[in-house]
């Protein structure tokens, strides 16, 4: 406990002294209570911070669009499969989270299959990328994020009891009903754990962007890890990240608020 | 459940009800697809043959070799980086875990009076970003006076995530535990050191396992906060993001499959073991 208290409060803390400082070249930085730096911060990233949340936020969706249904057809259509088929949403996760990501890029490259079929189709223009493109970005966000989505779903809907379907088939729901009137409400908390799950990694992350992206989609992640990391301009890098933490943490307090669902244990 | 059908039903409606459930099967299959698509092209990436070319970007196909994975280690740096890794993964759970099983028993044993922080504690860094916790320990270590950035300040990092992953999973376990056949041992005569290694130790162990395991695989794979307190150190993941913008040797998805198949060589073993096991309970 103390371990936490020590490394993960006390670095806050400090975070929060290195934002109101000023630095000089060589990266000494000292405490002159300069607000400033906030204020700065979102005048000269505020396009970065807003794509973060755009891309993080289309993420989320595509992650429940996708890990819904998939999470639905484990629990209510598995059978005695269904440890497999869970494992089996969990088995890519085990290769290393760059490499994976390296894996996307062969996949969407520039004369690769992929690319190739979609402007056969004309889904892209004769010049047209999937590299380097938000979409890519998005993409790989989804995917290395979609695991967070799909076991708290699959949690949520495996603990409702097929006796409340049943006893709605009794009372005259179509399926479509059983599910909004149900299946649905009762899978709500699942969701929200898997939307938080997902929306703030994404929210931070700079590896897909990086990797996947170009610098039209750099992401408040790739300023703070470059200001941090290569520029040493730490105070700035400091209020960033700052910043960041704060709209995440009002975010995440209005979403809890507007569900009402305070199980946070997945 | 499809027992139940309505008779008389509109060949329109059934015709819905059809689409209904095969597009939720074909959905879930592309679901699927997606995401082992990758894992597939690392797998077939790993045979690329690319001798000869001295900065090798792995990203087309060029023919069939065996050489990658006779020769996995041919890049030193990679392979320093995973034993690398390695270390930091075991030792970092292992602390996270001997610490994460502590909080969580303390807090489902004893009524703290301040469970709720504790909590709230244990849940603010999985809903921070990663990019957050790096940084701000980074800040911290800089301001103490830059103390040598390096395997030490990854391992103080990694145990810090992973403590809060050790101590909630544990607790999900411990929910149900009935604390009363510690009181039962006890009348019997057992001291509590041994009550707690003969009785509540092996009640709990599953949990714990699942929990190191948990925190292995995060601490081994993690890049973003290990890349600000790393100073010099290179892990496999840092190596990987550093080679990348130079070259991405064949000998990269040689490594990510042997981790990828190891694990799942694990858990199958376990698996079966365990099913075995149950079976064998069930019929004595």
């Amino acid at each position: 406990m103390a371990w936490l208290v020590l490394f993960f409060m006390v670095p806050i803390w400090y975070l929060l002294r290195t934002a109101l400082s000023t630095s000089d070249p060589s990266g000494n930085t000292s405490l002159v209570w300069r607000w400033a730096n906030f204020s700065d911060s979102w005048s000269a990233y505020h396009s970065q911070y807003l794509r973060s949340f755009w891309y993080a936020l289309l993420c989320t969706i595509f992650c429940i669009a996708i890990g819904y249904p998939l999470a639905y057809a484990i629990a209510f259509r598995g059978g005695r499969f269904k440890t497999l088929l869970l494992g089996l949403v969990v088995v890519p996760f085990f290769t290393s989270y760059l490499v994976r990501t390296l894996a996307w890029k062969t996949i969407l490259q520039d004369d690769g299959p992929l690319v190739r079929v979609m402007r056969d189709l004309h889904l892209l223009g004769g010049q047209g990328r999937l590299l380097s493109t938000s979409w890519a970005v998005i993409g790989g966000l989804t995917y290395n994020f979609l695991p967070f989505m799909i076991l708290p779903i699959y949690v949520s809907l495996e603990k409702i009891d097929p006796k409340l379907i049943e006893a709605g088939k009794d009372l005259y729901s179509n399926s479509f009903q059983s599910f909004r009137k149900i299946v649905l409400p009762l899978s709500l908390p699942g969701i929200f754990a898997g939307s938080l799950l997902t929306f703030i990694p994404a929210a931070g992350d700079f590896v897909n962007s990086a990797l996947l992206g170009s610098t039209n989609t750099r992401m408040i992640g790739n300023v703070v890890e470059g200001n941090f990391l290569e520029t040493l301009d730490y105070p700035s890098a400091a209020a960033i990240s700052f910043v960041l933490m704060a709209i995440i943490l009002v975010l995440v307090t209005i979403y809890t608020r507007a569900l009402g669902t305070e199980e946070l244990t997945v | 459940m499809s027992v139940a059908d309505a008779p008389a039903r509109s060949g329109a409606a059934r015709w819905l009800r059809w689409v209904g459930k095969h597009a939720l099967t074909g959905w879930a299959i592309l679901g699927y697809v997606y995401l082992f698509a990758p894992i597939i092209v690392i797998l077939v990436f790993s045979f690329n043959d690319l001798r000869g070319v001295t900065h090798p970007f792995n990203y087309t196909w060029k023919g069939f070799t065996l050489d990658n994975w006779a020769h996995p280690f041919k890049y030193s740096d990679l392979a320093h980086a995973m034993v690398k890794s390695l270390q930091i993964a075991l030792i970092a759970s292992l602390i996270a875990t001997v610490m994460g099983t502590m909080i969580a028993l303390a807090q489902s044993r004893y009524k703290l009076r301040a469970t709720s922080l504790v909590d709230l504690i244990l849940v603010l860094p999985l809903t921070t970003p990663e990019i957050c916790l790096g940084s701000s320990l980074l800040t911290l270590f800089l301001t103490l006076g830059r103390p040598g950035l390096g395997f030490t300040t990854i391992l103080i990092a990694h145990v810090m995530f992973c403590v809060s992953f050790v101590a909630l999973t544990v607790k999900a376990r411990v929910r149900g535990f009935d604390w009363t056949l510690e009181d039962a041992a006890m009348d019997l005569g057992a001291p509590p050191f041994r009550t707690f290694t003969r009785v509540t130790l092996p009640l709990i162990m599953p949990g714990i396992l699942a929990a190191f395991l948990l925190s292995f695989s995060l601490s081994i794979d993690d890049y973003i906060i290990t890349v600000f307190n790393a100073g010099n150190t290179i892990t496999f993941p840092i190596a990987v993001f550093n080679e990348q913008k130079i070259a991405v040797p064949p000998q990269i998805d040689v490594l990510a499959s042997m981790i990828l198949l190891v694990s799942v060589g694990l858990i199958a073993v376990g698996t079966v073991s365990r099913l075995v096991r149950d079976s064998r309970l069930a019929s004595s």
